[in-house]
């Protein structure tokens, strides 16, 4: 069925968020900490395991792969209600401390990628 | 009469309305990709940059924050786009990732979080201090702003910022997410992102969710659950060491 694969992303995803909130607290943060991210290995975990001992059907895998693919739709919506004119109309100092934060942010993914490859434990191109 | 039950019936209904409203946008943003660009420049991308501009116009004409979402007939833009549903679309894509990909890029990756944000932090803190300020606090709020807008504001009201300071330093993240929102597809050739593990740390270093969430889709939408995987510790790590070993660092260099 496939409420139970939209069930099992839902489940995921507010028991992450749970966690951040709870890694939030207890290191002091008024913030979320890695709450989607810790949903996302979860996804994958039961998700793989549940390939080997009992495969999803492709109803359910659709369930999840219905929201994976309205990824973009709403990245454009969420384009849509930014708060554009408070970044375009804020003056030189916030212009020039985000554009230059970009800058030198873009500057060093090679230098990191360069780093991760030579690592012993990265035998193979990552 | 009948355009006051059409508003109506739209305003009412707004996330289908959202649905509309998003659909065409990427039709007509694909159409554009393909007419006039010949493919050189992604449909995705194209909506998005064309999202911001209307954002910028909704902004414009309603005086509110939420872009076009401020427009009641379009609200339900702003929940189509806002964090809930953005986040499960995030936590979805990672359904048919690399996990041997993410455990092999996990070190690096982990790293580039915490770099990124002292980095940020560090570039935005110096323009703080080139365009006159040299209150500790207000130098320190700047300088989270540049990591995202919400380590900004988090850190601002835990140091007893200004207001005016804190309003500078989510404009600066805003700023950040924008640029990183549409730059990001132009100059991904150039710096190499086309792998799960330079996704991950360019998640890493930029640390916005909302600008590496349109960044990747406007680049390669296969990329986007290595570079949302790292992004969403930036916050949280930019949270804890701002007001903190940050703030202290910055107290210490302006005395």
């Amino acid at each position: 069925m496939v409420v139970y694969g939209v069930a099992l992303l839902a489940f995921c995803m507010l028991f992450g968020t749970y966690l951040g909130d709870l890694i939030g607290t207890l290191i002091g943060v008024k913030a979320n900490v890695g709450g989607v991210g810790i949903a996302m290995l979860m996804l994958l975990v039961l998700t793989n395991l549940s390939h080997r001992k009992f495969k999803l059907s492709p109803p359910t895998e659709s369930g999840i792969t219905f929201w994976s693919a309205m990824y973009i739709p709403i990245v454009i919506a969420m384009a849509a209600k930014q708060n554009v004119i408070a970044a375009v109309s804020s003056g030189w100092l916030a212009v020039a401390a985000g554009a230059l934060a970009v800058i030198a942010s873009f500057a060093l993914i090679p230098v990191f990628s360069r780093l991760g490859r030579e690592q012993p434990a990265n035998d193979s191109e990552g | 009469m009948l355009m006051e039950t059409l508003t109506a019936a739209l305003a009412k209904n707004g996330i289908i309305t959202a649905f509309v409203f998003v659909g065409v946008l990427a039709w007509l943003s694909y159409w554009m990709s393909d007419k006039l660009t010949r493919g050189y420049v992604h449909g995705s991308a194209i909506a998005i940059t064309l999202g911001l501009v209307i954002a910028y116009f909704g902004g414009l004409s309603t005086g509110g924050s939420k872009g076009i979402a401020d427009i009641t007939l379009l609200s339900g833009v702003g929940i189509l786009g806002g964090a809930m549903f953005r986040d499960f679309a995030i936590v979805a894509t990672a359904f048919g990732a690399d996990f041997e990909a993410i455990k092999r890029a996990g070190f690096v990756g982990a790293f580039s979080v915490v770099f990124g944000v002292v980095l940020s932090f560090a570039v935005g803190a110096v323009t703080a201090v080139a365009f006159g300020y040299t209150d500790p606090i207000a130098v320190t709020t700047i300088g989270a702003g540049a990591a995202t807008y919400i380590v900004g504001p988090v850190t601002g009201t835990a140091l007893g910022a200004s207001s005016e300071v804190v309003a500078l330093s989510v404009a600066a993240g805003l700023v950040k997410s924008v640029i990183v929102m549409v730059g990001t597809s132009f100059v991904a050739p150039f710096i190499g992102l086309n792998n799960p593990q330079s996704a991950m740390i360019y998640g890493g270093l930029m640390g916005t969710t909302s600008g590496v969430a349109a960044g990747l889709a406007a680049t390669d939408p296969k990329l986007v659950p290595y570079g949302a995987m790292t992004a969403t510790f930036y916050t949280g790590v930019g949270c804890l060491l701002a007001p903190s070993v940050l703030f202290l660092i910055v107290r210490a260099l302006l005395n």
